[in-house]
């Protein structure tokens, strides 16, 4: 074929203004649309939290502009032993009713997902606690575990095992025991709920091919459920350990951090100073001595989220 | 490597009968092929067979033991799932490994044996990756290494072949037959598709609604099909079917839909008049000036061979030519089958007519 010259008309290059540019930037768009999600961010969580951090360096009071005292509130919470005290409370509460929670919450999902008549209500009635007013189940627990008129009492002196009530609520050690198992109570179904639809995400044929393989029962669990689990046990156990170390409700409305302090959580303890005491730069204070407990638990989540390598959709390389 | 022996199973799921007693002798070494529609049982009879499944009544052995109460992982057989059940958190290796490793066998015997079926199967250069970082065929050959590794008495294979495409379905098909000519283990294979059973049985069984409709070699199966199921399910193009009668005036003949005359070899003492349903292979027709006349409908070329859709008396029939003929739609022609290849079943019980 020769080569034939085809004339070609120069294209006719608009200069597009600065703003039908911009008119027609997805970037610029995207922008608008995410402004609503930032300024509620902004104003929801990130002021509060900036806030808070300010009025921990000043010595604010309820009716009163602070001053700022740079780092005098943390001098003075360094020396205060009911602060390390509720510091202690706070791991004591969130390890001990997290590491139940978790366990108990395993137990269910393990046994929700066999095959069993009723299954759908089974599944149901777990979420009770969970849909029950926080307040109102603590309230609950509050007459349960009364000093005089508590139904446990009651039933045991009826059974003849005990002699007389038990103070469930004035005892250091066993008001540790009843918010604890309060706070497990609550929390059981979130874990179990979350655990068995992560159950239900693994093939049947995998259990199939491991009982071929030879597997019992216990390696089942061992060797195919629990590592496919691994990635939903990171998530559940991060937000039921956070929700729990900022627990607040359950112990106001049943020891208010009592008996001499025994369940003064670090929420508790701020909300005590800031608002009843109104020492508003104290009680920030402490809150904001929450945080960098919260960054530990979000950085092992962090790491305990990354993708494994088996979870990678790679490439043929 | 054993026999294995199924004896007139049952399975009933409540009340609900899906196997209706099967009896299936399975030689040492042999190659079965459980083809047959969806629903007809054989998944459940394979899972049966593997321990998955409870047999409600019947006995099944391996070699020379009733299974029926053994567990599972004391049958000593391996399966190859339909979705290959590949452990996604384990490497190819461990995936391969693992029985292995549940019965404690030492790390050099697992590495020994895992590397010995990597070879086989081509898999040495993905020992270390895992099934998400695999294709199709490599996680299929993934489950049979799993298979071979284990040296069981009996391989099952459910499906193994229905996820990947039509190409690499045809590659793994002499790929499974080629292993299995290496190591001869006794295997049974279900499938849904008669083109993988033909291509690999040693043996057919086509089941049906809970029944064995025939068992036999490919060739048996597709040449002598003992009814219409069977000669419709085998065969493709499927086998074309015309109902009439038969008639017999000094010469056999079928008198078939709006009075068309197909010839027929011989027919059974005492049947003339007698309802009955006439099957002839696409492959079968010839064309021919004493034929059925026909009138084209379709022609569709693939090559090697042309199909033609036709209607004789008024039906549908498929013919396929080897030869070029030069067809149109609304031609008429004649065709005519091969009366010594024609099959006659009962019009009321499906059964085989002919010899």
């Amino acid at each position: 074929m020769a080569d034939v010259a085809i004339p070609r008309a120069k294209p006719q290059m608009s200069e597009a203004s600065a703003w039908t540019q911009l008119k027609y930037n997805r970037n610029w768009l995207g922008f608008w649309f995410m402004v609503p999600a930032m300024a509620f961010l902004i104003f929801f969580l990130a002021y509060p939290l900036g806030l808070g951090i300010w009025l921990s360096f000043t010595d604010t009071r309820i009716g009163r502009v602070g001053h700022f005292i740079a780092t005098e509130n943390y001098e003075w919470l360094w020396d205060d032993s009911i602060f390390w005290l509720s510091v202690f409370n706070t791991l004591l509460y969130t390890f001990v009713a997290s590491a139940f929670k978790f366990a108990i919450g395993l137990y269910l999902a393990l046994l929700l997902n066999e095959h069993m008549p009723f299954k759908a209500m089974l599944r149901a009635m777990v979420l009770i606690p969970f849909i029950v007013p926080t307040v109102l189940s603590a309230l609950a627990f509050w007459w349960i575990f009364d000093s005089q008129f508590s139904i446990i009492s009651w039933s045991l002196k009826h059974l003849g095992l005990i002699n007389q009530n038990i103070n469930f609520l004035g005892d250091t050690t066993w008001a540790r025991i009843c918010v604890i198992f309060a706070n497990v109570w609550r929390g059981v179904p979130f874990v179990a709920i979350t655990l068995l639809a992560g159950l239900q995400t693994v093939s049947p044929s995998l259990y199939e091919a491991a009982t071929l393989d030879g597997a019992t029962r216990w390696q089942n669990f061992r060797y195919i459920t629990y590592p496919l689990l691994t990635p939903i046990i990171a998530v559940v156990m991060t937000f039921s350990v956070l929700f729990t170390f900022t627990d607040f409700q359950l112990i106001w409305a049943m020891t208010r951090g009592g008996p001499v302090n025994a369940t003064h959580l670090m929420a508790t303890l701020s909300y005590q100073r800031a608002i009843i005491a109104g020492q508003l730069g104290e009680g920030a204070a402490i809150s904001s001595a929450m945080i960098p407990f919260l960054l530990a638990a979000i950085m092992v989540s962090w790491f305990g989220l990354q993708r494994r390598k088996w979870q990678q959709g790679e490439s043929n390389d | 490597m054993s026999s294995v022996q199924i004896r007139d199973v049952r399975k009933s799921f409540g009340n609900f009968e899906v196997l209706h007693g099967v009896t299936i002798p399975i030689e040492d070494g042999q190659f079965v092929v459980l083809v047959g529609p969806s629903g007809c049982g054989k998944s459940t009879l394979l899972r049966m067979l593997a321990g998955l499944e409870n047999i409600t009544s019947g006995t099944i052995s391996i070699g020379d033991r009733v299974v029926n109460n053994v567990q599972p992982k004391e049958r000593d057989i391996a399966m190859v799932f339909q979705n290959y059940a590949l452990y996604p958190h384990m490497t190819v290796a461990e995936n391969m490994g693992f029985s292995l490793k549940l019965r404690n066998a030492s790390s050099d015997e697992i590495n020994k044996r895992v590397k010995r079926a990597a070879e086989i199967l081509a898999l040495s250069p993905l020992l270390d990756r895992y099934p998400r970082q695999l294709s199709g065929g490599q996680r299929q050959r993934v489950a049979m290494g799993r298979a071979i590794v284990r040296d069981p008495q009996v391989f099952l294979f459910d499906e193994p072949l229905s996820n990947l495409d039509a190409k690499l379905r045809v590659a793994m098909r002499t790929e499974i037959k080629e292993l299995h000519q290496r190591l001869k283990t006794t295997t049974v294979y279900v499938t849904h598709d008669q083109i993988e059973a033909m291509t690999m049985a040693d043996k057919i069984v086509v089941m049906h609604d809970g029944i064995v409709e025939q068992m036999g070699t490919p060739l048996e199966l597709y040449d002598k099909p003992d009814n219409q199921f069977v000669a419709g399910f085998i065969g493709s193009p499927a086998m074309n079917f015309l109902k009439g009668h038969v008639r017999v005036n000094g010469v056999a003949t079928f008198e078939g839909p709006n009075g068309v005359k197909l010839p027929l070899k011989t027919a059974p003492a005492g049947s003339d008049g007698r309802p009955a349903v006439y099957g002839v292979r696409p492959e079968h027709f010839t064309i021919a000036d004493d034929g059925a006349e026909a009138e084209i409908i379709v022609v569709e070329p693939t090559g090697s061979e042309t199909q033609v859709f036709a209607k004789v008396g008024g039906e549908q029939v498929v013919a396929v030519f080897r030869e070029r003929h030069q067809f149109n739609p609304g031609d008429k022609v004649r065709l005519k089958p091969d009366p010594s290849l024609v099959h006659l079943f009962d019009d009321a019980t499906g059964k085989r007519m002919n010899a």
